[in-house]
């Protein structure tokens, strides 16, 4: 074991720190600590063109192999990145769905067209994606998918019709990766297909859902005779979910150390108020403040176990890597129940009328969606204990 | 960055895991707790001259093996699961790391090496009877006589106490408050003065004492250190013992999880296995979450445990590593436990199962060396205090 950078490696820690202090100026200065989970509809245009300027500077996939337009750093140098990257409070990024989801899953997955075609405008921070999986009667059971897919020959196009939700930023999206059913007859995770959909046609709309926090961030979205090109699907019809699942892999990367300094910035946020209002003096708050750095300490060398591991025995996650989305989801909620203890009273006030939340405010709501989202708290017990420990598995409602 | 064990320390962790198979069974256990001694000769006596873990992290020039503070941790988490009852925790984690941290040249030449030999075992004690396990709960104390020092005082829950051929203990100076005036000595157990009583415990795996110091001359080379100055290098030997009784709890939480689902899975309630309903499902996924994730902070507060023995520039973290990792896996061990009782149902409430052993054993070390409120309170001033790192 060994804990420490390479000379090298700082040496890249300081290109990037001195690149974001250079460039998050200017007209980018009040994108700082904005637009993460929970604040994603803040200065959508500012971040998109934020988007574009990292890619300048190569700061877009930067885990990706050169061949494909990446910067082909290392694990050690992209966690340097993800920390440096939050460190500064550099925005919530637009394109982290395509950047850590649909551009990994057509790396592994796509022709060699799809790389050319939908490659480029993800590093170049100009074609953002959503991700289309559930609906309404496909949450936790994600693979009873309604949303149908026929092939039309005559027009050599593949036309789908139905309905998804739950869809973060579909509103500010070019491209979005949809799982449906190519074969009608087919129930659960066989007969699927994984299309790529452009969201400006007139057969998409996208709602979006008012959620418990005033804002909107999910959208719903709508395909009505919605079209995409023969050629726009990844794998082979009825391979849909083999693809889908694949992606879930990249999911867990090295991002969520970003994530973690983002956990960092909001802890630290909590620990000024309670040194400020003297919660800090309260031993059942230093307690529970205490708990919540410990634990966010722990998260962080968690993930520097899933990073420095192999895959197990049978190809499958490491267990602290099945554990993880269950530790910090649980984590964060918890933080923001602390955030409103620590604010005491004061948490009800408002900032502005109708429904103006604070930084805190908001995330103590918002966090209500992580134990959800991504599979929800409990299909995650069902996934560690099937996985990790081998118990049995659910058995499975007979369909009507 | 390399955040995982080398080819070479899972060797270490599977042979200590192979050889403790053999040797430590669940018979085996329960033959040393019904001791007063609390561990079998025989064993210890094979461990020192066949396996040589008593000198795992000394170095070399002691007689030592010279190994890190990594390859100690994965050892405890395998001596953990199986329960072994032996004198490491006193004799090299806690005597041992106050030998390599506070000890003159000549006196871990001198004691380091029979140490290694495994002809001498070695204890440390501090505590006056608080659950503080800080400068405040020494309350013992010292005085020059001559060239040399007078001590009186009481201790308790001194880890094998009862049977170590060499005390280390912490005294103050009298009048003296708070981290001011500590000394650590090199007490030999049969010096005129100390008197030592076991401490028949509800955890009988692991043996406590407590020991009386009426009068007790010490000649001048007993003191380690500058007198008066010792608290900041008794601070570290606690820091590194927290880490490795840490280490022993995640072993004991792996082994309640192993056992538990194997138990759920042989279990038949309405025609079922018990393991396959969601509400023991949900309750083993959430010990497995406590287990890896107590797991992940004994290897990183390993990391920073090697680094303080080697002077490097984690050294500073360990006070906070260590308080991470023993609050964490203290409550974890104590969860894990109480919910494989629980899972077990009422075979677990026998003494015939193995569940009880480590419950109990979750609670000692638990208390030990500090529990999660003290050790999360620590980190509090740490974290919220002006200037309040400890």
């Amino acid at each position: 074991m060994k804990l420490s950078f390479s000379a090298e490696d700082e040496q890249f820690r300081q290109e990037i720190a001195n690149w974001l202090q250079v460039n998050l100026t200017g007209e980018f200065e009040k994108l700082r600590f904005r637009g993460g989970p929970g604040d994603e509809h803040t200065f959508p245009e500012q971040r998109k063109v934020w988007e574009q300027k990292l890619a300048e500077g190569g700061w877009t996939c930067v885990g990706w192999s050169k061949e494909y337009g990446g910067r082909g750093c290392s694990i050690e140098q992209q966690v340097i990145f993800f920390e440096e990257y939050a460190r500064a409070g550099a925005p919530g990024r637009v394109g982290h769905i395509g950047e850590g989801l649909a551009g990994p899953t057509l790396i592994a997955f796509g022709t060699d067209e799809q790389k050319k075609k939908y490659l480029p405008g993800i590093v170049a921070g100009t074609e953002l994606w959503c991700q289309g999986y559930s609906e309404p009667s496909a949450g936790s059971d994600l693979a009873n998918v309604k949303t149908k897919a026929r092939f039309d020959e005559a027009q050599n196009k593949w036309i789908i019709n139905g309905q998804k939700v739950w869809t973060s930023l579909a509103h500010e999206s070019n491209y979005c990766f949809v799982i449906a059913r190519t074969d009608l007859d087919s129930v659960a995770h066989k007969g699927l297909g994984f299309f790529l959909i452009k969201m400006d046609q007139p057969g998409v709309e996208v709602r979006p859902i008012e959620q418990i926090t005033g804002t909107s961030e999910f959208n719903e979205v709508f395909f009505d005779e919605a079209q995409c090109d023969a050629d726009d699907i990844v794998g082979a019809p009825g391979e849909g979910w083999k693809v889908a699942m694949g992606l879930l892999g990249f999911e867990r990367g090295v991002s969520t150390l970003g994530q973690q300094m983002q956990f960092q910035n909001e802890l630290d946020e909590v620990i000024r108020v309670a040194k400020n209002n003297g919660a800090a003096k309260d031993p059942a708050i230093r307690q529970r403040l205490a708990r919540a750095h410990s634990e966010l300490k722990i998260m962080r060398y968690n993930s520097m176990r899933i990073l420095s591991g192999q895959s197990g025995s049978d190809g499958g996650l490491q267990k602290e890597a099945l554990i993880y989305k269950l530790f910090w989801s649980t984590w964060h909620r918890s933080l923001g129940e602390l955030a409103m203890d620590v604010l005491g009273p004061e948490c009800e006030i408002l900032e502005d009328a109708p429904y103006s939340l604070s930084r805190l405010q908001s995330m103590y709501l918002f966090v209500r969606a992580d134990t959800i989202y991504g599979g929800t708290n409990q299909i995650q017990r069902n996934i560690i204990a099937e996985r990790g420990l081998g118990m049995p598995k659910e058995p499975k409602g007979v369909a009507k | 960055m390399e955040f995982a064990f080398t080819e070479e320390q899972e060797m270490i962790r599977d042979t200590t895991a192979a050889f403790l198979a053999e040797v430590s069974d669940s018979a085996a256990v329960r033959r040393a707790m019904d001791t007063e001694q609390g561990y079998e000769p025989e064993l210890w006596n094979r461990i020192c001259s066949e396996m040589y873990w008593q000198a795992i992290h000394v170095p070399e020039a002691y007689g030592g093996m010279g190994l890190g503070y990594v390859e100690l941790v994965a050892m405890m988490e395998q001596m953990g699961r199986s329960l072994l009852c032996a004198p490491f925790l006193s004799t090299v984690c806690l005597a041992g790391n106050a030998l390599r941290v506070a000890g003159s040249e000549s006196q871990q030449a001198h004691w380091l090496a029979q140490l290694c030999q495994g002809t001498v075992t070695a204890t440390l004690a501090f505590n006056g009877g608080s659950s503080r396990w800080d400068a405040e709960s020494i309350t013992a104390t010292w005085r020059r006589e001559g060239d040399g020092y007078l001590l009186n005082g009481d201790y308790r829950y001194v880890i094998d106490g009862h049977t170590a051929d060499l005390l280390i203990v912490a005294a103050r100076a009298e009048g003296a408050t708070g981290a001011e005036g500590v000394s650590l000595f090199l007490l030999p157990a049969t010096t005129d003065g100390v008197s030592r009583q076991w401490l028949p415990t509800m955890d009988q795996a692991r043996k406590q004492a407590a020991v009386q110091l009426k009068n007790v001359s010490l000649p001048a080379d007993a003191v380690m250190g500058e007198p008066g100055q010792a608290w900041k290098s008794l601070s570290t030997v606690i820091d590194l013992a927290s880490i490795a009784l840490a280490a022993e709890q995640v072993g004991g939480c792996q082994q309640l999880l192993d056992m538990t689902v194997a138990y759920t899975s042989e279990r038949v309630q309405f025609n079922r296995t018990i393991a396959s309903y969601q509400a023991v499902k949900h309750k083993a996924a959430d010990m497995m979450l406590k287990v890896e994730v107590a797991r992940s902070a004994i290897y990183y507060a390993a990391c920073v445990a090697q680094e303080a023995l080697e002077g490097g520039p984690l050294s500073a973290e360990l006070s906070e590593a260590a308080s991470v990792a023993k609050s964490y896996c203290s409550d974890a061990y104590f969860a894990v436990a109480g919910d494989a009782l629980q899972l077990f149902g009422g075979v677990g409430f026998t003494w015939e199962y193995d569940v009880h052993l480590y419950l109990k054993r979750a609670k000692s070390s638990e208390h030990l060396l500090g529990n999660g409120v003290f050790h999360r309170e620590r980190l509090a001033c740490m974290l919220l205090d002006e200037g309040g790192d400890s």
